[in-house]
């Protein structure tokens, strides 16, 4: 094991990520191959698509704004050395935050106040909110974790079921206006995030239609606070120490049990703020399963970017245009359904996450007979 | 005269840097319980995961029963006769009895007839060696005696005539000791070889024929139990290597700083690891600490600094009774500072960078930043000043812990909790795998300390590292403290007291 950290920083965080995705298309590309398709031109599509457009590259911005919040979500917790498989429900479950004060503050502020001041208010309720209810929903299995010895990764994924059902009843039996046949709130009108389009509307630029909105920036703030968070504060540092060794925390004082909690929760409430994007942002309601999977790319993000935000940005756009490419692939191919694109990405994750370590050892050799 | 059952010829074998086994030469009689007593880390537990076939050595042959033969794996090593009774039990705690045994002897597909031939095999076991255990039993609902017992049945089921036991009475009530000492007593009468590993000189003067004593790596001494005794041996286990004489003046103790009163801490399984200990600290002296390794000194020092809670008794630190606290945060706070005894699990930590790990503990000193802001100017600043005043080499702050060596991750360590200016500093080990040049260097640092008249704690199995600091020296044995001597005193006394023998002439 000794080969472990002994590569060059370029090949740690450049090579072995690329390698990795490499291996994941050549194998996409042979499933490809095994239904009929030739997988080059499938690549090929999936790739020059969503960058050939600028609508298409405002897609991607779209998605790797979710997979920003999601890749951090699961960066913090893996830096206390937690794995929060739970981003999905998080996510999720986080839109009441974002929902309820929208529907109800908003009414009531928008009475007494103009426009141009309740609107900002509301969306700033609106975000304390999501973030709050996800980091509630992230704290209880680091609750569970460091008090009962509960292991994260089980309850995590329980959570994410539970989530689920409990979102359903939610949207239908209480969000749901009366006499609605659609299983979704009404829509959230007093806390809107205008998309780029309508921004560009208003002051007269003609951009093309994507959900992209001003969230992306709340995405890369957000990246920098995390950062920030992680090497520049007391707190950071014990969340890395705990992570790194937790005898030596316990030795400088730490107490595991509060800083796994605490941790837990910045991660869940991060995955929260992709609640904040999609409902005010995107789809300007409550609606069913609209983290469409972000919680478990985050996973992928999160490992691919080495758990550090700039490589979760990267790793962000990256999935952002497997996202997007994935779509223009199936509208391009009719053999290629969207179950195919699950599949590439998939076997992305597959690669970047559970086979990480599989080249490493190899490469260590080469580097020591090359040095 | 007969073959040896075993025989080891020149064994060496190196871990990195560490020289675990050095030119190791061992001969082992048949029916014979041979010890092999030493400290921790002294290379036993190595030299015998040799010879049953977990590590390979560099060098050297193992001979059994005269014929050179390749131990490449414990199935070797069974194959040649040769069982252990590991430290840690390996067993599998949700299977019977019955099932454990057979492990690895399955012998076929079906376990049926495996099953059948062990119930029949155990209770000849049983009935021959004094073993008998339920072969129905769950494992895991078993005691620590008994589960022991399976771990025998195990290696003889397999064929064992040399039978390895690795610290065999660690986990055992004196009772369990006992009756494992007559079941090795009766498989020694039955021809069989028993190897005892142990660092307790109590059980080699109990139970076996001869006795091999290691330090660092090497077999320094070969006696037959009978014609040796507890203070020969002590002193062959602690050794007198080269004396490593500090300048220093006598002391002059102040007001106490440190008073500990009938403090005893009891472990999972409610042995008092720290038993009953009185001591105090006063400023400008070193109070010493003397040991075997594994005599409670850890806990003593984890009570001490807050990490473990204290059973019973008081911990008064400058007038105050801390006891309740528990937080080293806060002790560190007040002037407790502490070098703990393993840098790399606890003294810093490897994947961070050396400035990350010289705030380790201190995270929370204004000096490194105002509230939840950590100040990385001056963190590296405050890192540099530590570095150049310790001769830390490299001095990079920015460089891993982890790639520094033994001696420049002490001193880091040591920087870091004297720097913080301490009242009291409380020294575990401090020159364990520190090179010469480190020692001295740490060694005058701490009477430099002790000269601005702050007190110091010093637990060390080092002797000479004891004798050479200390104003006066406590010795621990078995979690109670055994007596205080001067810092002049006899070698060979505080080697008695350090094997628990009370009162030496």
């Amino acid at each position: 094991m000794s080969q472990r950290g002994e590569l060059p920083a370029w090949v740690d965080i450049g090579l072995i990520p690329l390698l990795n995705l490499a291996v994941a298309f050549l194998v996409a590309g042979l499933v490809v191959l095994i239904i009929g398709e030739n997988p080059f031109t499938s690549i090929w599509i999936l790739l020059s698509t969503p960058l050939s457009s600028l609508g298409g590259w405002f897609n991607i911005l779209y998605y790797a704004t979710d997979f920003t919040f999601t890749g951090l979500c699961v960066a913090v917790a893996f830096h206390a050395g937690l794995f929060n498989i739970g981003g999905e429900g998080q996510a999720y479950v986080a839109g009441l935050g974002a929902a309820t004060p929208g529907l109800l503050l908003g009414g009531i502020l928008g009475a007494v106040l103009p426009h141009g001041i309740s609107q900002p208010i509301t969306l700033l309720v609106c975000l304390i909110c999501s973030f709050a209810i996800g980091a509630f929903y992230g704290w209880f299995p680091g609750y569970l974790q460091a008090k009962r010895g509960s292991h994260i990764v089980i309850t995590t994924i329980m959570l994410n079921y539970i989530a689920s059902s409990l979102m359903v009843y939610m949207i239908n039996m209480v969000f749901r206006p009366v006499g609605k046949m659609a299983v979704e709130s009404r829509g959230i009108d007093d806390a809107y995030i205008m998309s780029a389009r309508e921004i560009g509307r208003a002051v007269g630029v003609k951009i093309p239609a994507s959900p992209i909105n001003p969230t992306v920036f709340l995405a890369l703030i957000t990246a920098y606070l995390v950062w920030y968070l992680l090497w520049r504060t007391k707190l950071g540092y014990e969340i890395r120490a705990v992570g790194a060794n937790t005898e030596a925390a316990i030795y400088a004082g730490i107490k595991p049990a509060k800083i796994i909690m605490t941790a837990m929760a910045i991660s869940g409430g991060l995955a929260g703020l992709v609640a904040f994007h999609e409902v005010l942002g995107a789809q300007h309601r409550l609606v069913l399963d609209y983290v469409q999977g972000a919680g478990f790319v985050g996973i992928a993000v999160a490992l691919m970017g080495r758990s550090h935000p700039i490589g979760i940005i990267l790793a962000a756009l990256l999935f952002g245009l497997l996202y997007q490419g994935g779509t223009d692939l199936s509208f391009a191919n009719q053999n290629i359904n969207r179950d195919m694109v699950v599949v590439i990405q998939g076997l992305v994750i597959l690669f970047m996450g559970a086979l990480e370590q599989t080249f490493r050892p190899y490469l260590g050799m080469i580097f020591t007979k090359v040095a | 005269m007969t073959t040896p059952a075993i025989e080891l010829v020149g064994i060496d074998k190196r871990f990195g840097s560490v020289h675990a086994n050095k030119d190791v030469s061992l001969s082992i009689a048949p029916g014979s319980i041979h010890g092999i007593i030493g400290e921790n880390g002294a290379g036993k537990s190595t030299l015998m995961s040799i010879l049953f076939g977990f590590y390979q050595a560099d060098k050297g042959e193992i001979r059994v029963r005269g014929t050179p033969v390749k131990i490449k794996s414990s199935t070797d090593a069974i194959s040649h006769g040769i069982g252990m009774v590991h430290q840690h039990f390996m067993l599998v705690d949700t299977f019977t009895v019955l099932e454990n045994v057979i492990l690895g002897a399955e012998g076929g597909r079906l376990i049926g007839p495996a099953l059948a031939k062990a119930r029949k095999d155990l209770t000849h076991l049983a009935e021959e060696y004094e073993l008998d255990v339920d072969p129905d039993a769950i494992v895991g609902e078993l005691a620590v005696g008994l589960q022991q017992r399976v771990e025998i049945l195990k290696a003889l089921y397999k064929g064992a005539d040399v039978l390895i036991l690795d610290e065999p009475t660690g986990v055992l009530t004196p009772a369990e000791a006992d009756h494992l000492f007559r079941i090795l007593s009766t498989l020694r009468s039955q021809g069989k070889t028993v190897i005892l590993i142990t660092h307790k000189l109590r059980e080699i003067m109990a139970i076996t024929d001869q006795v091999s004593v290691m330090r660092r790596g090497e077999v320094v001494a070969n006696f037959a139990t009978k014609d040796t005794n507890v203070g020969e041996l002590a002193e062959a286990m602690v050794g007198r290597s080269v004396l490593l004489r500090v300048e220093k003046t006598p002391s002059n103790p102040g007001e106490v700083v440190l008073e500990v009163k009938n403090l005893t801490w009891r472990d999972k399984k409610n042995v008092p690891r720290v038993d009953n200990v009185s001591l105090t600290v006063r400023k400008g002296e070193i109070v010493g600490i003397a040991g075997v390794s594994g005599n409670g000194q850890s806990e003593l020092l984890d009570v001490i600094t807050g990490i473990a809670k204290a059973t019973s008794g008081q911990i008064i630190f400058e007038g105050e009774d801390v006891t309740a606290l528990n937080d080293p945060r806060i002790l560190r706070e007040r002037g407790m500072a502490h070098v703990p005894e393993d840098r790399h699990h606890r003294g810093l930590i490897t994947s961070f960078s050396a400035a990350e790990s010289a705030i380790l503990g201190w995270q929370h000193n204004p000096a490194v930043g105002k509230s939840f802001h950590l100040d990385q100017k001056a963190v590296i600043e405050q890192t540099r000043r530590q570095m150049q005043e310790f001769d830390v080499r490299p001095a990079d702050p920015f460089l891993k812990s982890a790639k520094f060596s033994g001696g420049n991750q002490q001193k880091i360590i040591l920087a870091r909790e004297i720097g913080s200016n301490p009242d009291l500093l409380i020294v575990g080990q401090p020159t364990r795998g520190v090179d010469i040049g480190a020692i001295e260097f740490i060694h005058r640092r701490l009477i430099q300390l002790r000269d601005q008249g702050k007190a110091i704690l010093l637990v060390s199995v080092e002797l000479d590292e004891i004798r050479s600091l200390s104003d006066r020296i406590l010795v621990m044995f078995a979690g109670r403290i055994m007596g205080e001597r001067a810092a002049d005193v006899d070698e060979r006394e505080v080697g008695l007291l350090m094997a628990g023998v009370q009162e030496a002439a």
